[in-house]
C-alpha cells in the first residue's frame, strides 16, 4: 500500500494513531477517566471506542495513582496500556507510582523485567480554567531517569509520538496541548515512527535561535513572520522529545547564531527552559554573543480572571520583543498584529 | 423534632435562593462575560442547605468543583460571588479563584476541583479544632466520584483512628462527568460499602430539604458531642450538563426519561408544593420570595459588571 499524505488535525492524528496501534497489536488498550464517554477526550477516543468497544477502551473510577500501578502491572504481563488524563494536572496524583515504581522498574530488575506503558496528558490553557487545570508539568517528568517525555507541537508529531512510545522499554509521557487540537498539518496515513531524541529544525535562520516546545513552536513561527518584516531571521528548533533531549542540534544552532531564546509552556524556574539553558552553558558558552533569555509563565499559579490572561500566558509577542532586545533593534509594536480574537470557549 | 412553619419557610427561601442564583448565572453565561468553567448546583441545592443550616460560623466547609451551593449556603456574599465569576477585583478571591476554587475564608468555606483534594484538609481542620478542645467540626462535600480516590480511604482511616469530628457528605448524583456510577463502582449502595470501613454511614434523600435538615441536625449533634466522623450519602441529581449552563440530553449517557423522573423530585418544587398544600405559605408569598431574590441577584450582577478589573501589577501578589 502506498503512503498517502493528508492534511488532518492534531486531534485526528492522535485518534488515527490510537486506532492503527490497536489494530496492529491486540495488547494495546486505552484506559482513563472519560475515554469511553460520548465526548471521548476531545474526540480522540471516539473512533477507537466505536471500533474496539469497552474491553479495550476502558472507563475507570477516579483513582489515578492506583491506575498507574495497575497499568504497570498489566505491562509486566505484556499488555501495552495507554493511560489518558484529560488534564496533565491530574498526574500529580500518580507521581508515587510513576517515580517510585514505574520509572525505576527496569533498572532495579537489572533489565530482566520492564513495565512500558504510555501516558497521554493534556495541557490546558485559558478560559479561566485556573490554577489546577492549566498547569504544564512536563519538567518534573524530565527530572527522573527512566521515562521518555514527548511534547508534540503539530499533527505529524502527535501521531508519531503515540506509535513511537508504544515501542519503548520504559514508560513514556506524551504532553498534548489542548489548544493544538485543531491545528492541521501533513500526516501520512501509514504507521510511521519518529527518532526519539531528534529535534526538528522548524525554520532555518541566522540571527538568533528560538528553542520552543509544544504550542510555543506555533508562537515562535508567528514571531518569526513578524521579525522577517524587520529583516531579522530566526532559527526555530522544536526538541519534540524532552527526554532524550537532542543536545547536538541545539548546540549546533546556538554555535551558529550565538543568541538564544528558550520558550516553554511551564514556569521557568527548574523548568524545561532551565535545563536547556544549562546544557547550552555547559557546551556552547564560548559561542554566545548574549545571555540566554527564557520565556515561560510568570511566577504565580494560573489566575482565573480574564484580566490576567494575556499577561499570564507567553506568546509570540514575548518572543518578538525579546528578540528585538537581544539584537538591539527597535521594538516596533505595530508589526505585531494587534487584533486577535480568542474565541475558545471549551469544551475544556 | 417538629419544625416550625417559620423554619420551613426559611429553608424554602434558602433553597430557592440557590436555584435562582444558579439559573440567573446560566442565563447570562452565553454572553461570555463569565469566562470560567461553571459546574452548576441546580438540582442538588437541598444538600447544601440542609447541611449548612446546622453549622456554626466556625464550622468549616470544603466543597468541590461544584461549589456554588455550599458557598451560598455557608453564607458567602452574593455580590462577591458574582464579581468572582466575572473575574473582578471585588470578587471573593479578587477574581483569582473563579467558580471551581470559589472560596469565602471569612465564612470558613473553601473549594477546589481536583477530585478528593480537600477531603484530607477537612479532616485536618477538624483535627486541629479537636486538639484545641474546641467544638467546631468540618464538613467535606464530595461527589460520588471523588470518594473513589485513594485519599478518601486514607482520610476515613485517619479520622476514625484519631476520633475526628468530621462529616463526609457524599452528594451522589450518579455521574462522574458523563460516566454513570454503575460503570465505576461495584454496586450503587455507596453508604453500605463505606460502612464496611468502620465508619457510621447512612443514606438519605438528598432532594428533600426537610429530611436533610432534620437528619443532619442529629448527626451533627452527635459528631460534635461524641467527637467522631460520620458519612452521609445523599441521593440527588444534577439537572444541567456536567459543566456549563445547558441541558445535555442529546447524548447516550442519560435519557430525557431519567431527567424527567428526577425533575419530579426537584427539591425546590417539592418543598414549595408541600408548603402551599399545607397552607404554610401562600402563592403570593412565594412570588414575593422569587422577586426579592431576583432583585438581589440583578443587583449583584450589575455590581460585578461595574466593578474594576484587578490591576496588572497585582498578579504576582500573595504567592508566598
Ligand atoms: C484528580 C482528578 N481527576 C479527574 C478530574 C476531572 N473531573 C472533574 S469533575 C469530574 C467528575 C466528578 O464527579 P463527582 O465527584 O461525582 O462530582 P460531580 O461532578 O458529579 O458533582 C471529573 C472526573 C479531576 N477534576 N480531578
Amino acid at each position: 500500500m502506498s503512503t498517502k499524505i493528508r492534511i488532518i488535525s492534531y486531534q485526528e492524528a492522535i485518534s488515527e494513531a490510537l486506532y492503527q496501534s490497536m489494530q496492529n497489536d491486540k495488547n494495546v488498550f486505552v484506559i482513563g477517566l472519560g475515554v469511553a464517554d460520548y465526548k471521548g477526550i476531545f474526540g480522540t477516543t471516539t473512533d477507537i471506542y466505536k471500533k474496539f468497544g469497552d474491553k479495550r477502551v476502558i472507563e475507570v473510577p477516579a483513582s489515578e495513582n492506583a491506575l498507574t500501578g495497575i497499568c504497570a502491572g498489566a505491562a509486566l504481563k505484556g499488555k501495552k496500556p495507554i493511560i489518558v488524563h484529560a488534564r496533565n494536572d491530574f498526574m500529580f496524583l500518580t507521581l508515587d507510582q510513576m517515580f517510585n515504581i514505574a520509572s525505576k522498574w527496569k533498572y532495579t530488575c537489572a533489565g530482566k523485567s520492564k513495565v512500558p506503558f504510555v501516558i497521554r496528558a493534556v495541557i490546558g490553557k485559558g478560559w479561566g480554567q485556573g490554577p489546577t487545570h492549566s498547569q504544564s508539568i512536563q519538567s518534573i517528568f524530565m527530572h527522573f531517569p527512566g521515562l521518555y517525555v514527548f511534547m508534540p507541537s503539530n499533527a505529524y508529531d502527535a501521531k508519531a509520538a503515540i506509535i513511537t512510545s508504544l515501542k519503548q522499554d520504559c514508560p513514556c509521557v506524551i504532553f498534548e496541548h489542548r489548544r493544538l487540537y485543531d491545528a492541521i498539518g501533513d500526516v501520512p496515513n501509514n504507521m510511521y515512527t519518529m527518532d526519539i531524541g531528534k529535534a526538528r529544525i522548524v525554520r532555518k535562520g541566522k540571527d538568533l535561535t528560538v528553542i520552543a516546545t509544544s504550542i510555543m513552536v506555533k508562537e515562535a513561527i508567528k514571531a518569526a513572520k513578524c521579525l522577517e518584516k524587520k529583516g531579522i531571521s530566526i532559527e526555530i528548533i522544536d526538541p519534540r522529545t524532552l527526554v532524550p533531549l537532542d543536545e547536538e542540534t541545539i548546540i549546533r544552532s546556538v554555535k551558529k547564531t550565538g543568541r538564544v531564546i528558550i520558550a516553554d509552556t511551564g514556569w521557568v524556574r527548574c523548568g524545561v527552559t532551565a535545563e536547556i539553558a544549562a546544557v547550552i552553558s555547559e557546551k556552547a558558552i564560548g559561542y554566545m554573543k548574549a545571555p540566554v533569555k527564557r520565556v515561560g509563565l510568570p511566577e504565580c499559579p494560573a489566575p482565573v480572571t480574564s484580566a490576567y490572561e494575556d499577561q499570564y500566558y507567553p506568546s509570540y509577542k514575548d518572543i518578538f520583543v525579546q528578540t528585538c532586545k537581544m539584537l538591539g533593534k527597535k521594538i516596533d509594536k505595530d508589526i505585531l498584529c494587534t487584533k486577535e480574537v480568542d474565541d475558545f470557549i471549551g469544551p475544556y | 423534632m417538629k419544625l416550625t412553619d417559620k423554619k420551613k419557610k426559611d429553608l424554602l427561601y434558602k433553597t430557592l435562593r440557590i436555584r435562582i442564583i444558579e439559573e440567573m448565572i446560566a442565563d447570562i453565561y452565553p454572553q461570555r462575560e463569565i469566562r470560567t468553567p461553571v459546574h452548576f448546583s441546580i438540582g442538588q441545592e437541598a444538600v447544601s442547605v440542609g447541611v449548612c443550616e446546622n453549622l456554626t460560623a466556625n464550622d468549616l466547609v470544603f466543597a468541590s468543583h461544584r461549589s456554588h451551593g455550599a458557598y451560598i449556603a455557608k453564607g458567602g456574599d452574593i455580590k462577591a460571588m458574582f464579581a468572582e465569576l466575572f473575574g473582578k477585583v471585588t470578587g471573593a478571591c479578587k477574581g483569582i479563584a473563579g467558580s471551581a476554587h470559589l472560596s469565602c475564608p471569612q465564612k470558613n468555606m473553601y473549594s477546589a476541583p481536583i477530585l478528593g483534594s480537600l477531603i484530607p484538609v477537612a479532616v485536618g481542620s477538624a483535627y486541629a479544632a479537636k486538639m484545641d478542645g474546641k467544638k467546631d467540626i468540618a464538613v467535606s462535600f464530595c461527589g460520588d466520584s471523588a470518594i473513589e480516590e485513594g485519599v478518601f480511604a486514607e482520610s476515613i482511616n485517619f479520622s476514625l483512628l484519631k476520633k475526628i469530628p468530621v462529616l463526609f457528605v457524599c452528594e451522589n448524583n450518579f455521574f462522574s462527568s458523563h460516566t454513570p456510577l454503575y460503570l465505576r463502582q461495584p454496586d450503587t449502595e455507596i453508604f453500605k460499602r463505606i460502612k464496611g470501613m468502620g465508619i457510621e454511614a447512612i443514606r438519605i434523600d438528598g432532594n428533600d430539604v426537610l429530611e436533610v435538615y432534620q437528619k443532619l441536625k442529629s448527626i451533627i449533634f452527635k459528631i460534635r458531642k461524641e467527637q467522631k466522623p460520620f458519612f452521609v450519602e445523599c441521593l440527588t441529581y444534577r439537572f444541567k450538563e456536567h459543566v456549563g449552563p445547558s441541558l445535555d440530553l442529546d447524548n447516550p449517557y442519560r435519557s430525557e426519561k431519567e431527567l424527567k423522573k428526577w425533575l419530579k423530585k426537584c427539591p425546590v418544587k417539592r418543598l414549595s408544593n408541600l408548603l402551599i398544600e399545607k397552607k404554610i405559605i401562600k402563592d403570593i408569598e412565594l412570588t414575593q420570595m422569587i422577586s426579592k431574590i431576583k432583585k438581589e441577584v440583578t443587583d449583584a450582577i450589575s455590581f460585578a459588571k461595574r466593578s474594576p478589573w484587578p490591576k496588572n501589577k497585582e498578579m504576582l501578589n500573595n504567592v508566598y
